[in-house]
């Protein structure tokens, strides 16, 4: 493998009835990222359960609850790798009150796989995932259409599933979707293109995962810099050198850029960018770097760096926001909560529910208690302003968490908008 | 919609460049929001690149924490001879704590002295936790390791007891991290969660990273047990009937020299390694650790007990 390979995280939405394990299955297998004792423990597995071939799908079994009871209760991440790309696996299962996992996956998901069964067709199960990977902006989508040995490899019915979806997605924001027909227990479409589907022309799903252009899943534009940690080594050979470390969220920066430090809004350049490898000219999203200030200001975590010549975030103590409930507690409106947001955390409120969104039926419902799985549209008001974006412009500026003090859980997941 | 049109700057940015990213980013998370956090590092190649991962995200200064290792007495002498080495070169502070301390407190009682010592580890790790008061142990374990690994988060919290409960884990979305504990609780952190084994050695290849020079193909005494092929130490000994034969080997992993096996391998440099892993059929753990082919679930176990 090249250093040139690029990494792409991907995430698997469907239920074990669309043959979603096979399919993860097959794609390690095919792509030969099973190992011998890997594939020597599900076979006997499998013919411990009475079964007549190897049964891929159990390669994604974790734990030891999940194989006594033959589901899977939470996100895995599996890994493999072609000469041409490193792939991340988010694995999630597609019960309903599982919703939350696909959540998490997708939240760092380069592209999602919806997962349908050609003889079914699309259901209120696909259109929830198809959903869900909407309101996280997951910028590329594939309708696998699976079991198409099960409709005689029909184009008719593949066409058909697909004029439905097209008829759903217009509705969400999806931006970049590709249907594929394949069959994950044959094994046609997915590494290889088999012999049963020569009438489609388009990519095998796994060309397509080694092919799909990723280099501007990150926002490219505008220059965002959360404040993470002050690098400050008070020794003598760096006495008065004071870093800025951070991860650049969005755009790139350059040695002698004027930025604009918020919420402060006061102005500087910036004299270095440091590396351990050395210092840089440029550096880009999503690149972990240090910068040096040509001013000495009072700068602290939390503060966010952004190019005073691009477009100005918002600086605001209330906003509106698309939230994921994910706690078994329900939200409790006249309980403070803290919100974590890029690198600044601070005490909020829930000013305002608006509605409840059914992920099936995509209608909106008036709501006065959010439960776990529920997903709103809220406002929220903080203690002391946070530096956002809308969360389709960037995924890491317009994205926070909300953790309960109380447990210290994680109870929410918010996208502002 | 987007609605600002794109920049259309293309910038490279491999797979090597992300992860290496993503773990500094974490450890600096670590660093800004944990109030007395660890470093967990053994001398073995996985926490060898924490180590560069960690001057990576915060020279010029020193790290802002210890390096802390525990030490169980089983180690292979070349992997404990590193540890010292790197940490003396970087100037960090190392803690050591064996499990000898352990046994004379009476906390560790041993059975078999032959038997790995891996079960016990939990034991003094837990007691060193406790001893400094650390709230945040970063520590080198992957999620290709093992099926339970595969489950776990990078921030993953531990009860009072150092319990990992894996059906109520903490959601964790993007890269914003929960970071929260109660006193007297802790989080285990995985800055290298995504990393695979392939991906470690073209890291250790490109960064030129100092390792044990038994990770390299080497002759050594060995017996054959079963399937597994195990190093003669001052810990295993062949029994009545067992030959001692000379094999060309080198480590997939150090762990504890009574359970962890060498594979048969002529790989004498990194590059070398690198087309080995990339072409071997059994996975690293499958091949090397005893411990874990005794049940299917004997990880997600032990890391219920409070094991990394």
């Amino acid at each position: 493998m090249s250093n040139e390979t690029q990494l792409l995280r991907f995430i698997t939405a469907g239920s074990v009835d669309d043959g979603k394990s096979t399919l993860i299955g097959r794609l390690l297998h095919d792509s030969k990222s099973i190992f011998e004792d890997q594939y020597s423990a599900i076979s006997k597995t499998s013919e411990k359960r009475g079964m007549a071939a190897v049964d891929l799908s159990l390669l994604t079994d974790g734990l030891q609850a999940e194989r006594e009871q033959g589901i899977t209760i939470d996100v895995a991440y599996r890994y493999f790798a072609t000469p041409k790309r490193k792939f991340i696996i988010g694995d999630t299962p597609g019960h309903e009150q599982y919703t939350r996992n696909m959540v998490t996956a997708a939240s760092t998901a380069n592209l999602a796989i919806i997962l349908v069964d050609a003889r079914k067709g699309v259901l209120t199960q696909s259109k929830r995932h198809s959903y869900l990977a909407s309101l996280l902006n997951v910028p590329h989508v594939v309708l696998a259409v699976n079991k198409m040995d099960m409709v005689e490899y029909s184009q008719a019915r593949f066409d058909e599933i697909v004029a439905e979806y097209k008829a759903f997605a217009a509705q969400l924001d999806l931006h970049d979707v590709h249907c594929i027909p394949l069959s994950a227990l044959n094994g046609d479409m997915v590494v290889d293109r088999g012999e049963n589907l020569d009438w489609y022309k388009g990519p095998a799903l796994l060309d397509l995962l080694e092919k799909v252009e990723i280099d501007h899943d990150v926002n490219t534009n505008d220059f965002r810099f959360p404040v993470q940690w002050v690098c400050r080594p008070q020794t003598n050979e760096h006495h008065d050198f004071r870093g800025f470390a951070g991860r650049i969220e969005g755009g790139e920066i350059s040695v002698g850029d004027e930025i604009t430090i918020l919420p402060s809004g006061r102005t500087t350049t910036v004299k270095e960018i440091v590396t351990y490898d050395g210092n840089l000219a440029t550096a880009f999203a999503p690149q972990s770097v240090t910068l040096t200030l040509s001013d000495e200001i009072d700068i602290s975590r939390g503060d966010m760096f952004v190019k005073s010549s691009a477009h100005a975030p918002k600086v605001e103590k209330e906003f509106e926001a698309t939230l994921c409930w994910l706690s078994e507690a329900p939200l409790d409106k006249s309980r403070k909560y803290l919100v974590k947001h890029t690198t600044r955390s601070a005490k909020c409120l829930f000013s305002r529910l608006d509605y409840r969104v059914d992920v099936n039926t995509l209608e909106q419902h008036a709501v006065e208690k959010l439960n776990m799985n529920d997903i709103a549209r809220v406002a929220i008001k903080v203690q002391s302003p946070l530096v956002f974006d809308s969360y389709d412009i960037d995924r890491a500026t317009g994205s926070f968490i909300v953790i309960d003090e109380a447990s210290n859980n994680t109870v929410a997941a918010g996208m502002i908008a | 919609m987007k609605l600002v049109e794109k920049n259309m700057t293309k910038h490279t940015f491999s797979h090597l460049d992300a992860l290496e990213s993503e773990s500094i980013h974490i450890m600096r998370e670590v660093a800004a929001e944990c109030k007395n956090p660890a470093l967990l590092f053994s001398g073995g190649k996985d926490s060898i690149v924490m180590l560069r991962l960690a001057e990576k995200a915060f020279r010029p200064a020193k790290f802002p924490f210890p390096l802390v290792h525990i030490d169980t007495d089983h180690n292979f002498p070349e992997v404990i001879a590193t540890r010292d080495k790197l940490a003396a070169d970087l100037g960090e502070r190392l803690i050591v704590r064996s499990l000898e301390d352990s046994i004379k407190r009476g906390s560790i009682v041993i059975k078999d002295e032959s038997k790995p010592r891996n079960p016990y580890q939990s034991v003094t790790l837990l007691e060193t936790i406790e001893e400094f008061g650390f709230d945040a142990c970063l520590g080198g374990a992957r999620r290709d390791e093992e099926k339970a690994r595969a489950k776990e988060r990078i921030f993953s919290f531990r009860d009072e007891f150092g319990q990992w409960d894996p059906k109520n884990q903490r959601p964790e979305l993007w890269d914003t991290y929960n970071t929260r504990v109660n006193a007297g609780e802790n989080i285990r952190v995985f800055p290298i969660s995504n990393w695979t084994e392939t991906d470690i050695w073209e890291y250790i290849g490109r960064e030129n990273l100092h390792i044990p020079n038994i990770y390299f193909a080497h002759e050594r005494e060995v017996i054959r047990r079963g399937d597994n092929v195990i190093p003669v130490s001052h810990l295993v000994q062949p029994k009545p009937g067992e030959k001692v034969e000379v094999a060309t080997v080198r480590f997939r992993t150090v762990g504890d020299m009574t359970c962890t096996a060498p594979v048969e391998s002529t790989a004498s440099t990194v590059e070398e390694i690198i087309a080995e892993t990339a072409t071997t059929r059994i996975t690293e753990r499958g091949a090397t650790r005893m411990d874990d082919q005794t049940s299917e679930a004997s990880m997600e176990l032990r890391k219920k007990e409070g094991y990394f």
